[in-house]
């Protein structure tokens, strides 16, 4: 009895184990590799996520399966969420070859980092308890610290670094902090033992409302919701753009997934507690986002803007607190990422020697020079202004509809007429590549990798617009 | 009954954009063979477009061609078409218009030529859409999509103060269009309370709703469809958008894309919100009346061709809104007139139709001397009629036309909504009529300074008169106007039970 009980946990975390396994041998493999071979560590990176995506969906679960005593939860939502994460951070990878070959910077331990982080993200997805959600935020956190400090002789990409690790810890340190005051109300770190906890505890316990406020701090940071994003402008901004990319892509999911275990799963009967700091923090994030976004000249800058205001909409759909809310906040995160991984991709596509590409003004004329991808870049832009009938729309009324349903109305409202405030920003864009001149003469460069990959995300954003159903039923199924 | 077995209506909403699609596709260096590829899909679009005329049942006020399939079962949205009587004159107008756009840009565009038409055609296809579409949620996605391809229209392609003028539009519009969505979503939702959820535009009809939520619905209905008609005093995109557009664009945006606000109030504010709109239909009254005559005034002083055909464009849509609105004030005060009510209705829809086509035509007119100019001040022409007296001979038709002349289709919808104003109140109809003397003033005048008195300079002097292409274009609309103006007894018929069926639901309250 005892093992199979053993060997079950060992088959719920089995992509947790192939990845980390694989790291290990990335790791060991990299050391002996001169630079001209450094492409094996790049393959095998790819394989890597190729494999654990292999092993996800073997070892994918029907139902709710816990693990190492409670600790680490399996379930469908998870699986989706990982294979996810895994195509995401392939996604940016794949865009990020050629920069990271042009600056110098492509180094075994920036694809070893990329892995590192996306366990973290995986651990945090399947966390069955506070611990183990603490322990994925960290794997996570650090890995991307040393990310956005990669390019070790940019004194920008170092200041950011810098500040997104003391506001980090500070943050962490609050969630932490949080944590420990619900441990020791409830008496348990379990999320399910928490829930029942919490129950008996009575939702208005103080010590309990009290550990809350710490915890939503820590998640807002991390999500980079105002008045907690003060780092998010900073690290997009002066992180190399590969890592901006990587950051905008799977950790995204990795604060959804932190929202929805803690808040929804853990303290669920504090609904109503949470659900009016959370309006504050969504309704804050939405006007701060979306009305400086339009003051920026640098498009990373914009697009960090951006972010925050998407992550306004997000914390909507979470703070509606039914499943058709947490459903439609998974539909927003995974869209909110498919589009953020192909707007850095543009930039990464504009880039070339000793240019990085990431001003507004480099966009100018970009029609004239490649039709085909300021259309990708025009089709991402409507989208992520939510305009019809691109993807980012469908995820806007699936918010809307969770946020009306609860009779929230005016929340609908002013979400809205904010979403009106970024369509300008995003027309800009549109603007400057349709219609003005080039202000240069130079010719993409970018590989044929990029160009494809790309080509396939900004077709994606139209045709799930056209066939919404494909993501909104995966959601449906695994949030029922 | 209709015989068409096949759906109709998706052919005639995906050929266009099948046809844009390949035209991008093709790139500007097939741009001889492109140009064959659009004018060949937007007339066979035409004359697919025909055949729902042809096979329309004058008998019914149900929708007719239906299609239905799932489109997005988790919000139980619907890809649902269909037609009535509102819906299929508009839709033909549509595919009318959109050749002639083909044909008059047909040497003119020199810049981009494929992306150009390949606009145009994208852009037909979702407007026949936002006409058939059955589904709240399908037609909102068209609706907005729209704005898509006219932004780059105007951007690419327009004057020199294009980029203010486009992003106005889509600004203006985007922001009075998304307090509906939520209105839209809200009304879902009640559907769920009610049992069986749904986006169908019907299903909304029925459902019953307060007064207070009806007031907040028929607020965000008149923030969309206000703006894109456009109403005073959110029009003030519409002149910008208008100097800027190249011809194409202007026409299509006057000819059908303020349609869509017109269609609008049929189709939504009046059926599903009857008793909020009984509350508030003085405050519409009272801006289609200022629209009427305010804005003519306005017209009466533009130095610009386009900004004067702009603003004349908003004074005749004030009759739209003014032909829709009376409905409750003549239910009010000739208790339950349901002959006035129709007649008012009946108005607004010729109205539409009508000034589809001659705002079109007039901005052809406009189109026709900028190409050979270079100037749309009215102070750059003069005795035009001295070097081009075709055009001129069409220029004075679709003047007359503009301002209500008897025998052209502009007067049957202006003197409909008139004698329903007339039913309502004299001052209303007082004011309404206001709009003979104006709308005349204001064109003649253009007219007058334009067309007739000496040659006014060089420009003019080395004008060359129509050729065969800008002939076709002018004459197809000339007939058309005159046509619906001698007899207009078809359009009438095709609408009558639908009208009567909206005058029957919109009198029913449904506190």
């Amino acid at each position: 009895m005892q093992e199979v009980v053993t060997s079950f946990g060992m088959q719920a975390a089995a992509a947790e184990i192939f990845l980390l396994t694989a790291i290990c041998v990335i790791l060991l493999v990299d050391v002996f590799l001169s630079d001209s071979k450094r492409w094996i560590t790049y393959g095998l990176t790819l394989l890597t996520l190729a494999g654990s995506a292999f092993v996800t969906v073997k070892y994918a679960v029907d139902g709710r399966v816990t693990a190492f005593d409670g600790m680490f939860v399996a379930d469908p939502m998870g699986d989706v969420l990982k294979l996810f994460s895994y195509g995401t951070v392939a996604v940016s990878l794949l865009y990020s070859h050629d920069y990271l070959k042009r600056n110098g910077l492509f180094r075994g331990e920036f694809f070893i980092l990329a892995l590192v982080a996306l366990l973290g993200v995986m651990v945090m997805v399947s966390a069955g308890s506070l611990l183990t959600v603490y322990l994925g935020v960290e794997l996570l956190s650090l890995s991307l610290y040393a990310m956005v400090a990669f390019d070790r002789d940019s004194g920008v990409a170092a200041e950011s670094a810098m500040k997104y690790f003391v506001l980090g810890a500070i943050s962490s340190g609050a969630l932490l902090y949080g944590f420990s005051i619900l441990y020791g109300v409830t008496g348990t770190l379990q999320l399910d033992e928490l829930a029942v906890g919490v129950r008996e505890v009575g939702a208005g316990n103080l010590g309990l409302v009290f550990g809350l406020a710490f915890v939503i701090v820590g998640i807002a940071f991390k999500f980079g919701a105002v008045p907690f994003h003060m780092w998010v402008p900073d690290v997009y901004h002066g992180a190399p753009t590969p890592v901006t990319l990587f950051i905008g892509s799977a950790p995204k999911i990795a604060s959804f997934v932190l929202a929805i275990r803690v808040l929804a799963e853990g303290l669920d009967a504090m609904v109503a507690s949470w659900q009016n700091m959370l309006i504050a923090i969504s309704v804050a994030s939405m006007i701060v986002g979306n009305v400086v976004a339009i003051a920026q000249t640098n498009l990373k800058r914009m697009l960090a803007y951006s972010t925050i205001s998407h992550v306004g909409f997000i914390l909507l759909g979470i703070l509606a607190g039914t499943n058709d809310g947490y459903r439609a906040a998974m539909f927003y995160t995974l869209t909110y990422v498919i589009m953020a991984v192909g707007s850095f991709g543009m930039i990464l596509l504009l880039s070339r020697e000793g240019f990085e590409g990431d001003q507004l003004e480099d966009f100018k004329g970009l029609q004239r020079k490649s039709p085909w991808f300021a259309a990708m870049m025009m089709m991402l832009m409507f989208s992520t202004a939510g305009v019809p009938p691109f993807v980012g729309f469908w995820a806007k009324i699936a918010v809307l509809g969770a946020v009306v349903d609860v009779g929230l109305v005016w929340l609908a409202a002013v979400s809205v007429l904010l979403s009106v405030v970024a369509a300008f920003y995003y027309l800009r864009i549109i603007k400057l590549m349709y219609f003005d001149e080039p202000s240069d003469t130079y010719a993409i460069q970018a590989d044929g990798t990029l160009r494809t990959v790309l080509s396939a995300n900004g077709l994606a954003v139209l045709a799930l617009g056209i066939f919404p159903s494909v993501l909104l039923d995966l959601c449906a199924r695994v949030l029922p | 009954m209709s015989t068409i077995t096949w759906p109709i209506l998706s052919v005639l909403i995906w050929l266009p954009i099948a046809g844009g699609v390949a035209m991008l596709a093709l790139g500007d260096r097939g741009i001889a063979l492109g140009r064959w590829i659009a004018l060949i899909t937007t007339a066979v679009t035409f004359g697919i477009s025909t055949l729902l005329w042809t096979n329309f049942d004058t008998t019914t006020a149900s929708m007719q061609f239906v299609e239905e399939r799932t489109w997005i079962p988790l919000f139980n949205s619907l890809y649902a078409l269909g037609v009535d009587g509102f819906a299929m004159p508009l839709i033909v107008l549509t595919a009318f218009i959109t050749p002639l756009v083909v044909i008059a840009g047909w040497t003119v565009i020199e810049k981009k030529p494929a992306q150009y038409y390949a606009a145009f055609l994208i852009l037909e296809g979702l407007m026949i859409g936002v006409f058939a579409a059955l589904d709240a949620m399908l037609f909102y996605v068209l609706w907005e999509a729209m704005l898509i391809p006219m932004f780059i229209i105007i951007g690419i392609w327009g004057g020199p103060r294009r980029v203010y003028a486009t992003i106005k539009f889509f600004l203006y519009t985007f922001l009075g269009s998304v307090l509906m969505l939520v209105s839209l979503i809200y009304m879902y939702l009640q559907t769920c309370d009610a049992g069986q959820c749904s986006y169908m535009i019907a299903d909304f009809q029925r459902l019953p709703l307060g007064l207070n939520e009806q007031l907040f619905i028929f607020v965000a209905f008149l923030a969309a469809f206000a703006v894109k008609v456009p109403m005073w005093p959110v029009h003030t995109w519409l002149p910008d958008a208008h100097v800027e557009a190249p011809t194409g664009g202007s026409v299509i945006l006057a000819a059908i894309m303020l349609k869509m606000g017109g269609y609008g109030f049929l189709r939504f504010s009046l059926p599903i919100t009857p008793d909020a709109s009984d509350t508030l239909d003085w405050l519409v009254i009272s801006l289609s009346l200022i629209a009427v005559v305010y804005i003519g005034f306005v017209a009466l002083v533009q130095q610009d061709m386009k900004k004067l055909i702009a603003y004349s464009s908003i004074a005749h849509m004030g009759f739209v809104t003014l032909g829709s609105f009376l409905t409750f004030e003549l239910m009010r005060v000739n208790s339950g007139d349901m002959t006035g009510a129709a007649m008012g209705i009946d108005g607004a829809m010729v109205q539409m139709i009508s000034h589809g086509l001659i705002s079109g035509a007039m901005f052809f007119c406009v189109g026709v001397l900028y190409d050979r100019v270079h100037s749309r001040e009215i102070s750059s022409y003069g005795g035009v009629v001295n070097t081009m007296p075709v055009f001129a001979a069409f220029m004075v038709l679709f003047a007359m036309a503009n301002s209500g002349l008897p025998a052209t289709s502009g007067f049957v919808g202006e003197f409909l909504v008139i004698l329903a104003s007339f039913r309502a109140d004299f001052w209303y109809a007082f004011l309404a009529g206001l709009t003979l003397i104006l709308g005349a003033a204001y064109t003649l005048w253009l007219v007058k300074r334009v067309v007739f008195g000496p040659v006014a300079n060089h420009h003019v002097a080395e004008l060359k008169d129509v050729n065969g292409r800008e002939l076709l274009v002018l004459g197809v609309l000339a007939i058309a106007v005159l046509g619906l103006g001698l007899w207009p007894a078809p359009l009438l018929d095709v609408m009558r039970p639908t009208v009567e069926n909206l005058v029957q639901q919109i009198t029913v309250s449904k506190l």
